[in-house]
């Protein structure tokens, strides 16, 4: 579903911090299957997660999305597309501070227009299902680790996206919450859900959900 | 010389929308030398980037534009009275020769920026931005217009001369200026109105025809540019007549004023918008031959088409009540 | 019927702009308030001077339409009444008099007073009516005693009938209504000759030929218009409201420079905030829209609170701050309320020079600031 061929990117281009994040990477990645990143860090997993998800553009190498080539879409197009097929998980779960858990998971649906009573009523939904219905008013700031990760699902998730992808989603979380976070997976598993996760704590990429795992040192594969 | 704060806004106004425009412009010849959709580099980014802060500067200026139109015609017509024998904003344009060219040339890029916002609203449902060198090109042929605009607006204010009381018996030596266009207004009535409704019909016609055949779209363009020039002048000729029910009173600028319920702005309005919507869907149009546009451009097209003609249409209607409603009576008794 | 998506959209993003706005109350009430004072400032020159101009053109509504006046080798001298019989019937002129009036310097309060014979109702001999300002000014009240040195050098004294309204302030500060015997005494004029003669002309389109006939049968004459004085008037109204709107352009532009660091300066929790809405979706014009409807509202808000508080204080306040510029030199200053006068033409044109210059300074800030690559939150 997912190709990468021969990407590579660089920050701070013609600088002379210039830094080749990743360095030539083809990959080819599978719908309705969870695939794990792992790697040290500064292995360029997160940005070679972002190539995949469409949230950067690739110095040079093509991506394509179900056969068709992204890699040379205009960024209104490419924003459209994204915002479509993917739903991101930040590792920082970066919710907007000062709007309530309910606003917050709104926000992704903002710009498509949608009828607000339609999106009240997804948005609900989606916060039932990941127990957070109790805290829909609640202030984003005010909310717990586990409670703020499943709220940036919940946004992740409200514009119905083939595929989720999260960054280092259990480093800030204990076992017990590591645990609820994979019984999570197993539940967008099973609704069809294409999973890509980037880790290096054990008992993500050993989990018995990860159908795959792809290792990267220097911006290669390992 | 005259000056008040309104000429302050107009002429600050003109020029920071010329270095707008310029700044545009030139960036816009740089962007299309260095253009490459499939690069990823940071140049292209960049670009890419700036793309919206330029669109966003010309549609700035548009509405500039726009404003700044209305205000130059008030103005004209606040500081008459300053001028002898002047009796409204005509009088003004005319006290030199740079007052109507400078009107006529703000209108121009009224309308060139609008169709160029057009364009750029088609650019960009275009996955691969297919207009590119065909809008930033545009770009640096508007940008001169802006700047003779500039150029004729500064002229025309400080050509700007008014007879003072303390210098001489202002009343007997100041020269009785007549106003414009007389030939317009001497046109016989029953010729301007079929002028009008004839044009009219023409033009909403191409724009119902456009609907299945496609070169009946690039007429309609055409016919509402002529459109546009006909309306103006049956203002002049005969709606204006109606509307203060007087029949020599042709001034196509007195019909903003309050003392006429504004309505002015009813005529206006729906001309220029529907002129700068037809203009837009016949340049729409020009691209239909596009890969990335082929499924936009017919539908966009035809919106604006729509758009437009609804307009146009109101018009017709509205010049025919106006004319019903008046107390004047101009046909029927005399001959022609 | 749902709402189309486009206007659906900028409903959100309102949504978003109002509560982002009350996220940074501190930072845009600072901006709001300088916008308002800019406007305020503006609007306060814009309003007293359309307000002036109005009342000046209502005062002189009531002036004759010809005033004819004799000239002595360039200067205005007395004319005889006998000039009515030259000047004969001039077709459209329905009346034609004398009138009688002089200037007094007072080295009491080092002031000009205008002394005027007014034909309908003239006080009794001895008797005066003083205008509101001047009677202030000299602490005279009715029965007071006004003693005024005479043409001979003799001292003149009038007593006080009464003191004209204040209402009329603009016209009356400075003068003193007195009787044709008195005045021609005082002054030392005899019967027969007067200031000045004025015409009544009902039709506007004759007047120029009016004066055109007077000067033909009076030679040594000089006829003046009234809306020769309307136009000079209006003229000097307009360039003292230009010079003000020049030398207030650093005022403006101190603005422009204020709100471009306002809009360029943003916290680190703003920057994260349109970095969260650019990763989670958001487009770059998606962003600007945002932000530029932040910039609308700011906008209208301080617009109106500037404007109010201009017509407020111009209309309230009789314009304390600028006055004395727009009123030009006197020592009298009528002490008049102003009658309120908003045009459409005068908010365009305030429009144009706070708004606009607002949205120039922040177009380009509010650029940099939505062009945040949507991969910088990951990178932080």
């Amino acid at each position: 579903m997912i190709e990468l061929a021969d990407v590579r990117k660089a920050f701070n281009q013609g600088q002379h911090n210039e830094l080749w994040a990743v360095r030539g990477v083809t990959v080819h990645l599978e719908a309705n299957r969870t695939t794990v990143l792992r790697g040290p860090s500064g292995s360029g997993k997160t940005t070679l997660m972002t190539l995949i998800g469409c949230l950067a553009r690739p110095t040079s190498g093509r991506v394509r999305l179900h056969g068709r080539d992204v890699s040379g879409m205009t960024e209104r197009f490419l924003t459209e597309l994204r915002r479509q097929t993917f739903g991101f998980v930040f590792q920082q779960f970066n919710l907007v501070r000062g709007l309530t858990v309910e606003e917050n998971v709104m926000l992704p649906a903002y710009p498509l227009g949608v009828p607000r009573r339609d999106l009240l009523r997804r948005v609900h939904a989606l916060l039932d299902t990941l127990d957070l219905g109790a805290h829909a008013q609640a202030k984003a700031e005010w909310l717990s680790g586990g409670q703020a990760q499943r709220a940036a699902i919940a946004r992740a998730l409200v514009n119905d996206p083939e595929v989720i992808l999260a960054d280092e989603p259990t480093a800030n979380l204990d076992t017990e919450l590591s645990q609820r976070f994979l019984d999570i997976v197993a539940d967008l598993k099973r609704q069809g859900k294409t999973l890509i996760i980037t880790s290096h704590d054990p008992l993500v990429y050993e989990s018995p959900q990860v159908d795959r795992v792809v290792s990267l040192r220097d911006g290669h594969l390992a | 010389m005259v000056v008040n704060p309104a000429i302050v806004a107009l002429v600050i106004a003109a020029l920071v929308s010329s270095l707008l425009l310029l700044y545009s412009a030139g960036f816009g010849w740089h962007l299309v030398r260095h253009w490459d959709l499939s690069s990823g580099s940071e140049l292209q980014i960049n670009l890419e980037r700036h793309t919206y802060l330029i669109s966003t500067l010309v549609a700035l200026v548009l509405a500039t534009e726009a404003v700044s139109l209305l205000l130059f015609v008030y103005n004209a017509d606040r500081i008459a009275p300053l001028f002898v024998g002047a009796m409204c904003a005509v009088g003004t344009l005319n006290t030199s020769a740079f007052g109507f060219p400078a009107l006529l040339v703000k209108i121009l890029v009224f309308f060139a920026a609008s169709t160029w916002l057009i364009l750029h609203h088609l650019d960009t449902r275009g996955y691969d931005y297919p207009l590119t060198r065909v809008k930033y090109g545009l770009l640096l042929a508007i940008a001169p217009l802006l700047l003779i605009e500039s150029y004729l607006q500064i002229r025309f204010f400080l050509a700007l001369d008014t007879d003072v009381i303390t210098s001489c018996c202002g009343s007997l030596f100041g020269t009785n200026r007549q106003a414009l266009g007389s030939e317009l207004a001497a046109l016989p009535p029953m010729l301007a109105m079929s002028l009008f409704y004839g044009t009219l019909t023409l033009t909403l016609a191409a724009g119902l025809a456009a609907r299945r055949w496609p070169w009946a779209g690039y007429a309609y363009a055409l016919l509402s540019a002529l459109a546009f020039v006909v309306t103006l002048a049956a203002v002049v000729s005969f709606v204006s007549l109606y509307v203060y029910e007087h029949p020599h009173h042709h001034c196509p600028f007195c019909l903003l004023k309050a003392e006429y319920g504004y309505q002015g702005y009813l005529i206006y309005g729906p001309l220029f918008l529907a002129t700068a919507l037809g203009l837009g869907s016949g340049a729409v149009r020009l691209f239909s031959g596009v890969p990335s546009l082929r499924t936009v451009v017919p539908s966009l097209a035809s919106r604006l088409t729509d758009v437009s003609l609804g307009l146009f249409f109101f018009l017709l209607i509205w010049v025919g009540i106006l004319t019903a409603h008046s107390a004047l009576v101009l046909l029927g008794n005399e001959g022609i | 019927m749902p709402p189309h998506p486009w206007l659906q959209r900028q409903r959100y993003l309102v949504d978003f702009t109002v509560g982002a706005l009350g996220r940074r109350k501190g930072r845009n009430l600072a901006l709001v308030a300088v916008y308002a004072l800019i406007v305020f400032v503006l609007a306060s020159v814009l309003l007293f001077s359309q307000a002036l101009r109005h009342e000046a053109a209502t005062l002189l509504s009531g002036a004759p339409e010809v005033t004819v006046q004799r000239l002595v080798a360039g200067r205005h001298d007395l004319i005889p009444g006998t000039y009515l019989e030259r000047l004969g019937k001039v077709r459209g002129v329905t009346d034609a008099r004398g009138r009688l009036w002089g200037y007094y310097y007072d080295p009491v309060v080092a002031a000009n007073y205008t002394l005027l014979v007014s034909p309908d109702d003239p006080p009794p001999a001895g008797k005066i009516r003083v205008g509101s300002t001047l009677a202030t000014t000299r602490g005279l009240g009715v029965g007071d005693v006004l003693s005024l040195r005479g043409h001979d050098g003799q001292p003149y004294a009038f007593t006080v009938d009464a003191t004209l309204s204040p209402d009329s302030a603009l016209l009356t500060a400075d003068l003193i209504l007195v009787n044709e015997q008195d005045f021609r005494a005082f002054f030392g004029i005899p019967t027969g000759l007067y200031t000045d003669l004025i015409l009544t002309v009902p039709n506007p389109r004759e007047v120029t030929k009016v004066a055109e006939k007077v000067l033909r049968a009076l030679p040594d004459t000089r006829p003046i218009v009234r809306e020769e004085i309307l136009r000079t008037y209006a003229a000097l109204f307009d360039w003292r409201e230009g010079m003000v709107m020049v030398l207030l352009s650093g005022a403006v532009l101190a603005f422009i420079i204020f709100a471009w660091d306002k809009a360029s300066g943003l916290s680190a929790e703003e920057r994260r905030e349109i970095g969260v809405l650019k990763a989670i979706g958001w487009e770059t014009s998606d962003v600007m829209a945002m932000k530029l409807w932040e910039g609308l509202l700011i906008s209208v808000f301080a617009f109106l609170l500037g404007y109010l508080a201009a017509y407020v204080h111009v209309f309230g306040l009789a314009a304390a701050l600028f006055g004395p510029v727009l009123k030009g030199w006197s020592v009298l200053y009528p002490d008049f309320q102003l009658s309120p006068h908003v045009e459409a033409f005068q908010v365009f044109t305030l429009f144009f020079l706070t708004v606009f210059p607002y949205a120039l300074a922040t177009v380009v800030p509010v650029w940099r600031a939505a062009i945040a690559d949507p991969d910088a939150v990951m990178r932080l």
